[in-house]
């Protein structure tokens, strides 16, 4: 036992001697949870919008008035021609237009209605769908309230908005940057360490040597474990403390959720790092296997509801869907264990199973 | 003099490590061929669990309404709000409709009735589409309620009939929005960590010693590093394109030389970026490091993913330094605006000043002797 | 400069923070000479090798290469010299002949010049048959062999041997001095570090460095005679005791 530890820290000397790798190591989390923390948001803002009225109409005014005053949009200018929409769009100058049709003032009291166009630029499919859902919306409060005679206002909804009643996109992200930047940290860094021995033959002198290969292994995860434990600590206090998103639910719970994600995401390095012998390769491998996937199919920014039935079954088989699952409900629904069982189980059998098979492949390489 | 015979040295590796340029090459056209599939911000399938206290005619009537619009699925329907509640919990619902006992008395009498929306809003984007769509809906029923005369109002209402015409994307097809992105990451790959990754390996083998003591000039020498991967980038954008094409339909409005002039630019930025890592880095495992960081923060503020517009102004700026920015902005327009050159000006002439800067900096930070 | 003299140095000095690997070292190098720099691991002999080569820049003191400053002109010496270093540094990936083709075209010779050249030399090394053999294929005495042949392919004016022979069979390195004296009889100038005693009988003159100083620098038979001692071997050792410095 005592070689064992006098091999984890020669693994630690590794890590801490190589400043460059270590800065990255311990940064990369805190620029990551900071950045996407405050930069990520699919909120809509600063849309600009052109106007397109044959007159002026004070109909007209009071709706782009409202438009104006909302934080999402902004009257940039009046256009002359709708011929000019296509260089305003494509200039980037302007996001949305709104065509009033003539005599707007006096159409919106016939029965047929006064006619109003939203001109879109759908280059981004998804935001000019919020943008004409936002635009609608302000003209439909126009509408109710111009109604003459109140209290006849038909369904009116009283909302109550549960979890994250401020809408802030951080709340829906930082979980997902949790699952990503410890997938990171985790599964890439360690391949790529562990695949460095290979390809520098280290790794032969340390296999003929009296430790068993499971001790190896072992002695290599801890380093980075502990380095993942101090980026978990690191980036669940900028969460709390910077981005001022809390952790609702048990804390206790939430640490022991990600450490059973630590443990799969370094089981997956270790994997990956018995599959290929080059550190691009290792790279290549962690980037497209882990990282794309991570941040596209696990509902990090994309609702996995939303996905083709196929490509939801497989994002089943994704660690980090489940963890980013579970750290919502823990952490921003403040809900109690007991909801989250289901996450748990499949986290552990996960971790269980690559374990297994991550030992295992190491082991066969060895014969 | 001697850039041929380093160039002629790079393709034989190159080719030779065929398993290398077989992963980087297939790993991105796989993203392609996957990922704009998973890549839909569409809220559809807002679940709704509803709590009727009116068991009416007019709130089954709102409940068939629900049912049959294309953004609610109704998941469960109590009479008792703590179940409902309990569905929200356990994320099985997203939404809780809760009508009130009375609610066709109410309407019918004083043409107004308050209802009870729960959201679970921790996804924001959910919260206020779910929210958006719900209140839509309530509106446009209470409205044909009033005109089938059901409570004839002498009073006309106003009504601004809001017809929507998307441009571009009329189809609202976020794949194609995706799509340009997907490929700007296939050339982030190839034309970034492959490069990144190729002076470090010398370093660590020693051969680059041994070209160290020759001659051969600096430029040569990063020059023929930097011409091979900008062929396979452009090989694998080629790739991209006719991927777009065959699987997506989605062919650019603009020109393919104008893609192609944007590719090419930007895998320079990228490879002089890679270049400019390999020469400050003494490891192979600290330039892949290095590159990593860089690589999310110019993916994630690419604006690919979420809009650089809605983000605060200090992101902004660091955006406005990622040459991503440019490119993906670049890509979608030729792609779905049809923009040309003359549109993206400001775009080409960052890109430029970006390229040169890299690889400027990469043949100066490239040291033959200490 | 006499004409005969090609590498000069005049209390060349490199100091890495407050350890100074080279400590004021001056000598002269004849063309034609076999010129033998010995010293322990560690004593600098690299680094002073390296200073020559112009991969590295001294601190203090002047050296010419060639005729040409080691501070100022470094890419003017690396035209007229060859090196090869401790660690192999052939491309293992490249095939024989594509390794040596790199070098060659990298100096400049011409296309024809090299293949003609390049078939000459396999004849003469007995390497036809492992032509197109990848150089990561071939055994490590071999690929010694090679990464001599390619460094003074473009026949240089000098050529710098770093530890050439390190790690190879006995009859390999004797074929491998064969190789020296060969091209030191066609006027190339060899500069050569070792720590094989033994090897620096082989050398015209050799120098000692002990702790980044050249202690001596004689004929072997001189040294011998100097010293009192019947090997090189003796030699050093009397020179090493001296030595503060460790490995």
């Amino acid at each position: 036992m005592r070689e064992f530890w006098v091999f984890v820290r020669k693994e630690f000397y590794h890590i801490l001697r190589d400043r460059r790798t270590m800065m990255i190591l311990l940064i990369m989390p805190v620029v990551m949870i900071i950045l996407f923390g405050f930069a990520l948001t699919t909120e809509v803002r600063n849309v600009n919008i052109g106007v397109l009225a044959s007159e002026p109409d004070h109909a007209v005014e009071q709706i782009l008035n409202r438009l104006d005053a909302s934080e999402y949009f902004t009257v940039k200018e009046r256009l002359d021609s709708p011929d000019d929409i296509d260089r305003k769009f494509r200039g980037r100058e302007l996001d949305m237009v709104i065509a009033f049709g003539d005599h707007f003032s006096e159409k919106v009291f016939d029965p047929e209605g006064a006619a109003m166009q939203l001109v879109v630029d759908a280059t981004n499919a998804s935001m000019a769908q919020s943008y004409t859902a936002y635009a609608s919306a302000i003209v439909a409060q126009y509408q109710q309230d111009m109604q003459p005679g109140a209290g006849r206002k038909g369904i009116v909804p009283n909302v109550v908005l549960m979890y994250n009643p401020q809408m802030k996109s951080s709340y829906n992200f930082v979980p997902g940057i949790m699952g990503l930047t410890l997938m990171l940290i985790c599964a890439l860094m360690t391949s790529i360490a562990i695949v460095k021995e290979k390809e520098t033959g280290t790794m032969e002198v340390l296999l003929v040597s009296p430790l068993r290969p499971i001790h190896i292994i072992i002695a290599k995860m801890i380093p980075y474990f502990t380095v993942s434990c101090v980026n978990l600590l690191t980036i669940l206090l900028l969460s709390i403390f910077v981005l001022k998103v809390p952790v609702a639910g048990s804390m206790v719970a939430l640490c022991v959720v990600s450490l059973i994600y630590i443990i799969i995401a370094l089981s997956l390095g270790l994997l990956v790092s018995t599959l290929v012998d080059q550190q691009i390769i290792a790279m290549l491998f962690s980037s497209m296997l882990l990282m794309v996937p991570t941040i596209l199919l696990c509902g990090m920014i994309f609702p996995v509801e939303s996905m083709p039935e196929i490509l939801q079954y497989f994002s089943h088989l994704l660690p980090p869907k489940w963890y980013i699952m579970a750290v919502r409900k823990l952490m921003i629904a403040g809900l109690p264990v007991s909801f989250i069982w289901k996450e748990i189980v499949i986290l552990i059998v996960m971790a269980v199973l690559l374990i297994t098979i991550s030992l295992r492949k190491f082991n066969n390489r060895l014969e | 003099m001697g850039l041929k015979y380093l160039l002629e040295k790079e393709f034989k590796q190159l080719l030779r490590n065929k398993f290398m340029v077989g992963v980087a090459v297939m790993f991105p056209l796989a993203v392609l061929l996957i990922m704009p599939w998973a890549t839909n911000l569409d809220i559809k399938n807002i679940q709704v669990a509803l709590v009727d206290n009116d068991h009416s005619p007019l709130s089954r009537d709102l409940i068939r309404q629900i049912e049959h619009s294309t953004y609610f699925n109704l998941q469960s329907q109590t009479g008792i709000y703590r179940e409902a509640f309990a569905d929200l919990e356990r994320w099985d619902a997203d939404l809780i409709l809760e009508i009130p006992a009375g609610f066709e008395y109410d309407l019918v009498q004083f043409g107004t009735t308050p209802v009870q929306i729960t959201i679970n809003t921790v996804n924001s984007m959910k919260g206020v589409m779910g929210q958006s769509y719900m209140n839509e809906l309530l509106m446009q029923y209470s409205r044909a309620l009033a005109e089938t005369g059901n409570r004839p109002s002498s009073i006309v209402s106003p009504k601004v009939e809001l017809i929507t015409q998307y441009m571009y994307n009329p189809t609202l097809n976020y794949r194609f929005t995706m799509i340009p992105g997907l490929i700007m990451i296939t050339l982030i790959i190839l034309g970034g960590f492959l490069p990144a990754v190729n002076i470090v390996v010398e370093k660590e083998m020693g051969t680059i010693e041994q070209l160290n003591v020759t001659p051969i000039g600096k430029f040569a020498f990063i020059l023929a590093k930097l011409i091979p991967f900008w062929i396979i980038g452009l090989v694998a954008v080629s790739f991209g394109f006719l991927f777009a094409w065959l699987i997506y339909g989605l062919v650019p409005l603009g020109h393919f030389l104008t893609l192609y002039f944007f590719a090419a630019l930007f895998i320079l930025t990228m490879t002089g970026f890679g270049l400019l890592i390999s020469n400050h880095s003494a490891t192979i495992q600290q330039a892949l490091f290095v590159m990593f960081f860089f690589v999310i923060i110019f993916i994630m503020l690419s604006g690919l993913l979420t809009p650089i517009d809605s983000m605060p102004g200090w992101a902004k700026g660091i955006a406005a330094f990622t040459p991503t920015k440019y490119v993906v902005n670049v890509l979608q327009s030729v792609y779905l605006r049809g923009s040309t050159i003359a549109d993206l000006w400001i775009d080409m002439l960052v890109l430029i000043a970006m390229t040169l800067f890299f690889n400027i900096w990469a043949v100066i930070s490239y040291r033959k002797s200490q | 400069m006499n004409n005969d003299i090609v590498i000069q140095t005049k209390d060349l000095t490199k100091k890495f923070g407050s350890f100074t690997a080279v400590d004021h070292i001056s000598f002269e190098v004849r063309r034609g000479e076999i010129f033998g720099f010995l010293g322990a691991n560690g004593a600098g002999k690299t680094t002073a090798m390296r200073m020559l080569c112009g991969l590295s820049r001294p601190t203090s003191g002047m050296g010419q290469v060639a005729g040409f400053d080691i501070a100022r002109q470094q890419e003017k010496i690396k035209q007229n010299i060859g090196y090869m270093s401790q660690k192999f540094s052939l491309y293992g990936d490249l095939k024989v002949w594509e390794n040596i083709r790199l070098y060659a075209g990298i100096y400049g010779m011409k296309d024809a010049d090299i293949a003609r050249k390049t078939e000459e030399l396999l004849e003469r090394l007995d390497f036809t048959k492992e032509r197109d053999t990848l150089v990561d294929s071939l055994p490590l005495g071999w690929k010694q062999k090679l990464a001599f042949s390619v460094s003074i392919f473009h026949e240089p004016k000098i050529v710098f041997l770093d530890e050439p022979t390190g790690g190879v069979d006995p009859t390999t390195r004797r074929q491998f001095w064969e190789m020296i004296y060969e091209a030191a009889n066609r006027g190339i100038t060899i500069f050569v570090t070792t720590h094989y005693m033994d090897e620096a009988e082989y050398c015209h003159r050799v120098s000692m460095m002990v702790d980044g100083r050249i202690d001596a620098l004689d004929s072997p038979s001189n040294l011998k005679q100097q010293f009192n001692a019947s090997s090189m071997d003796e030699v050093f050792r009397k020179l090493a005791r001296k030595a503060e410095r460790m490995e």
